[in-house]
Parts: C-alpha cells; structure tokens; sequence
C-alpha cells in the first residue's frame, strides 16, 4: 500500500478562499509565478501524475452543507473512511469476505480528501454547490434502467458508471461492461473526464508545440490530444474527439462524438466534456471538467480535481492479453444454464 | 497531392534499389542505408525531430523475408484479403534460427490464424508494431519519447534518462533511448515470450533484446533499423531494415483500432448463450 501523505501546497496555502462554484482555475494560476514552461512558453504540463483521493465525486450524506472542512475534520474524516474501506477486514461474515477478497495490498484508493487553493474538499463536484450530480432529464430517466446490484461496488467504487447496467447480464461479452472486456478502464480512469478509482491512477504527460499527450496507466490508452487549432474530426470514438487550446496558461481540452456504446454515468451520444488543465505550481496541475449533456441531466455540472506529481512509474497494463476474469463470468454463466436444465429434467419426467 | 507524388515516387525509389541489389546479389537492406547528407530539422532540444505519424510501406508483417504472393486464409474473402508478395526486410534474408527453431517457426506458419497473436489483438510487440500496417505517432521531447501505435492502443514510452533495467517484462518490452549524432537509438528489453515478428511465424523467446535506430532521412522519411539479438532462439544477432513514410495528408491523426470487441466472438463466441445477440 503506497501512502503519500504529503501535498506540495505551500505555494497556494496562502491563496486567498475563494468561492468553490464558478471559481476560474485561471485565478488560482495567478497566485503562483514560476510555473515551469516549455521551450514554446506554455506552461510545461509533463511528468507523471496521480489524481488520487478519498474524495468522491459527489459529497457524501454526512457531510452535506459541508464543502469545505478543517484539517482535524479531514484527518478524522479520513481515519474513519480508511477503516470502514478496509479490505483487509474479516469481520463482516462470508459474504463481506467474498467483497473484500481483493485485499488491500491490491489497493491504492488514497488516504486524504482533496485540497484544491487550499480548502479539503468533500466532493470533487464543485457545481451545483450541493456537490451532486444534478437531476437527470425525464428523457434520460426513460433511458436509464433502475438501481444497479449493490455489490458492484465493493470491486470498483459507487462511483462507477461501469457499475450501472447492464451490470448482471452475463448472455455475451457484448453485455459485459466495456472494463471488463478490456476496452475502456473502469470508472472513467481514461475519462474524458479522468476520475480517480481504486487503483493505477497514473497519467504520464508529454507535451510538444502541436500536441499534448495524456497516457493513461489503464488501459495503456494515449490521449493524442492535438492544440494545432485543428477543428473535430467526424469520427466516433472510445476516448471521444478531443482538441486542445491554450486559453492563457489554461490548456483546454473539447472533446465530443464519443462511441454510442460509452456512457458517463448514464451520459447519451451528445455527451461533450470541456476540461481545462492549470499548472498551478512545481508539483500541482488543478484539473478541472465541466460535463454539458442536456438530454441527459438538467443542468451543466462541474468537478475540480488536484493532479499531484508522482516518483511511481507507470507500468503496462496489459489487460486483454490474459483476460480469463471474462471467460471465466461467460463460461460460468454457461454453468449455471446446464445446472438449469438438468435440474428442469427430471421433474418434467416425472409428470 | 504533391505530397503524395513524394511518397509514391520514394517508395518506386526504393523498391527500384531493394530490386537492383537483390539482382546484385547483395543484401538489400545495405544498398538503403541512410544519406548521411540530410539536415534534419531540429527540436527545441537540438537534436533531430522525429515527431510526426509515420507508417512502413511494405509487406513485413505478413513476412519479414522475401515471399511470393498465396491465396489467403478466407476463400470467401479472394482477391480482397490474399497475402501480397514482398521483398524481405531481413538483411542477407536470413534469420539465423537454432535448429529447434527452425521447426518451431515452421509449425507456427502452419497454424499461423490459431497461433498469431496479431490475430487475438494481443499488444503487438518491438518491432512488429513499428511495421503493422497501421501508423504510429512520435511524440518527441528531451526526456521521454512516446510512441503510440494505432494497433490495439497500443503504447509505449522511450526514457531518455533513467538507465534502471526492466522491473518486470512488458508485451511492448522496457524502452531506453539515446541519440548517437543524427539518429534516435532505442534499447528495447524486458520483453515476454508471446509476441512474434509477422504472420509468418517468426518468433522469440523472453530474452529478446532489440536495438532500434530512427534516423530522419528526409522530410517525410524515416530509416528504421532493428538489431534483433535472442541468444535461445538464434544463432547471431540479425537486423532487419526499412524506411517509415510520413503520413503527411492534411488532418494525418492516429485514430482508435480496439480490436478487442473485433476477436469476441473469435475467443468467447463459444462461451455465448445460444442465440443471443
């Protein structure tokens, strides 16, 4: 288990408090003078990057009204979170058990809540200020089939799309949620939007005059991001069409046409994503995406999240390659079909 | 258009050489080497620019030695999906194999659609995705390079500073690069034993070492050297060749190849429930 405990914050500490909701990024960069650059006088956003936190993206219940909380209330906060989220635990029965098999060794899900100018945060939404998800239109709530299994979550997190139906359905790989096919990483790690999950939330950055490229640990997914002024393509596709421009020291990355099949937390087809990346000091970028889907959700909604500069390397995470987790779901399913039947047998015989 | 006429006429250019020195009787992949004469431009750096999308123009990944057009594996398919022939890109056309390897080589080619790894969309492995026909993009700066291949997303970072030995083995091997003058030198370890050269069959073991060589050539060209060393499949230590083109049309990108959801049905498809969709 990688602890990292400590926030290369000094720099922004003494940034004055803003408002959460509607807060400029850009106003946040101003406070800090020696952002390092590249050889074409942007801000040089390389290196490796982590965007790990115990910060959800929505705030939790017990912390509603809350935004912002103190040092003592984070670190109390965090120690009662790192408890209840140990895998390592066995004292909740044999079901608990089963949900925690992958132990924590397997784990790295981070320790403290986000601190963005400053503030710890308890959500990574930042709009609406409730740091909630808005509504969904009542289009999308057609759309989107009920509750998803609660016990998806014990392996990847509440917040994962990939969590939502069809979830459950084992008939084909093509039912199957595209992380555990090995198309996409699970819980929008590749995003757009990048969130953090419970494990490998490593980016490496190589940025060059005409492009910026975001590699992403899971799944070994290059976002080639073009900043040339190129407009969108036509092309629909897994990681969406991004294009990139400098507004300022602001990279502002616009990305639509994702692939039909992908769905940000129930998003539809017309999903389009704006993230803007601020370096904001030797050791920090402020990352920010502001998801805009009117036939999905009523409102714009937005999320800050800190991107930390990390020593870890970034390995391959070849995941198609040896992937019997799905064979093992499919034929499994085939299993429990057979058992069926034959169990179905006799007693038709016996009428 | 102009550029296009460019890349035609290298490509007639070198075809024409590979041709003229097979009839020489010499190996064909010396008669190429690169023109010392040309100025590369510069990255801010100093050092020659390689970044850009490039793709090799040949018939390698069907097979890096010199083979004859064959019908392909699909009858339904004919025309459209039969292997082309092609020059090989081995210098002196010969891959030194230990005899044991030979015959292992050979039994692959025989099974080559249940036995490639190209065909499950497994990452493809150094050198073989440099000349898959599909692009790669460079993504160049002082202290990392990127190459991004189009095929299965596939990725990997050439570190220009860290000399630390592979931590663990990699499908897309462990890069570490320096310049020697004008040209990118790569050192590729840490490899698996999964990954083959083409569809020919031609393979390694997990003790694969190979050192790559870019050198920009001219404005849209790259020359591309592999120096494949596998002391428990070879002999000696063999190189391959080939110069990479310049995707040079307006709006050039890398799209996605995913081919992950194009095997399914070729891995999993007997795992399916009978008639669902």
């Amino acid at each position: 288990m990688r602890r990292r405990l400590v926030f290369a914050l000094a720099v922004l500490a003494s940034a004055p408090v803003a408002q959460l909701a509607g807060q400029s990024p850009r106003a946040a960069a101003t406070s800090t003078q020696t952002i390092p650059r590249a050889p074409d006088g942007h801000p040089d956003l390389q290196g490796m990057w982590t965007n790990v936190t115990i910060t959800r993206l929505e705030r939790p219940a017990e912390l509603k009204g809350k935004a912002v909380v103190s040092e003592a209330e984070a670190a109390a906060y965090a120690k009662e979170y790192l408890k209840t989220t140990d895998k390592d635990r066995r004292d909740g029965g044999r079901r608990a058990d089963v949900e925690r098999a992958y132990n924590a060794f397997f784990w790295d899900s981070g320790t403290e809540l986000a601190v963005v100018n400053g503030q710890r945060r308890t959500s990574l939404i930042v709009d609406p200020p409730d740091g909630q998800v808005p509504a969904l239109t009542a289009e999308a709530q057609k759309r989107i089939p009920g509750p998803r299994p609660a016990w998806g979550s014990a392996v990847t997190g509440p917040d994962d799309p990939e969590n939502a139906p069809p979830f459950g359905l084992y008939e084909n790989p093509e039912e199957r949620p595209l992380a555990e096919r090995c198309l996409l990483a699970f819980g929008s790690s590749s995003g757009p939007p990048m969130l953090p999950i419970a494990y490998n939330n490593h980016y490496q950055i190589v940025q060059t005059p005409g492009y910026v490229m975001i590699l992403v640990e899971m799944v070994h997914d290059a976002r080639i991001i073009p900043t040339d002024g190129r407009p969108h393509g036509n092309t629909r596709r897994w990681l969406g069409d991004s294009v990139g421009r400098w507004e300022g020291d602001t990279l502002v990355v616009d990305t639509i046409n994702f692939k039909p099949q992908v769905s940000f937390r129930g998003s539809s087809e017309h999903l389009h994503v704006i993230e803007r990346f601020t370096r904001t000091g030797a050791n920090t970028i402020l990352y920010t995406f502001t998801i805009d889907d009117p036939t999905t959700w009523t409102r714009q909604w937005s999320a800050e999240i800190p991107l930390r500069a990390t020593g870890e390397r970034l390995f391959e995470y070849a995941c198609h390659e040896a992937n019997y987790g799905l064979e093992g779901v499919l034929r499994g399913a085939r299993a429990q079909d057979k058992d069926k039947e034959t169990s179905e047998q006799p007693k038709a015989k016996q009428k | 258009m102009r550029t296009a006429i460019r890349v035609a006429a290298a490509i007639t250019v070198a075809a024409g050489l590979t041709l003229a020195a097979a009839r020489a009787g010499q190996p064909s992949a010396r008669a190429q080497s690169p023109s010392p004469a040309y100025a590369a431009p510069r990255a801010p750096d100093g050092h020659p620019d390689l970044n850009g999308i490039w793709q090799a123009v040949n018939t390698a990944n069907w097979d890096i030695q010199d083979h004859p057009a064959r019908r392909g594996p699909v009858i339904a398919l004919g025309a459209a999906f039969s292997i082309p022939a092609g020059a090989g890109v081995v210098e002196g056309n010969v891959i030194p194999y230990q005899p044991w390897a030979s015959e292992k080589k050979k039994k692959n080619a025989d099974s080559w659609l249940t036995l490639d790894p190209e065909v499950k969309c497994y990452l493809p492995g150094v050198p073989r995705a440099t000349y898959m026909p599909h692009p790669f993009q460079i993504v160049q700066t002082r202290n990392t390079i990127l190459m991004a291949y189009e095929f299965a997303s596939a990725s990997r970072i050439v570190r220009m500073t860290k000399t630390e030995n592979a931590p663990i083995d990699f499908w897309m091997g462990w890069s570490r690069g320096r310049w020697d003058g004008e040209t990118l030198v790569v050192d590729v370890t840490g490899f698996n034993d999964q990954t083959w050269f083409d569809r020919a069959g031609n393979f390694h073991s997990e003790a694969l070492h190979v050192v790559e060589r870019y050198t920009r050539t001219g404005p849209d060209q790259l020359w591309y050297e592999a120096t494949i060393e596998d002391p428990k499949v070879f002999t000696r230590p063999w190189k391959m060749s080939m110069p990479l083109y310049r995707r040079a049309e307006k709006n050039a990108q890398l799209f996605e190849y995913k081919c992950v959801e194009f095997v399914e049905e070729l891995l999993y498809g007997h795992l399916r429930k009978e008639d669902s969709k």
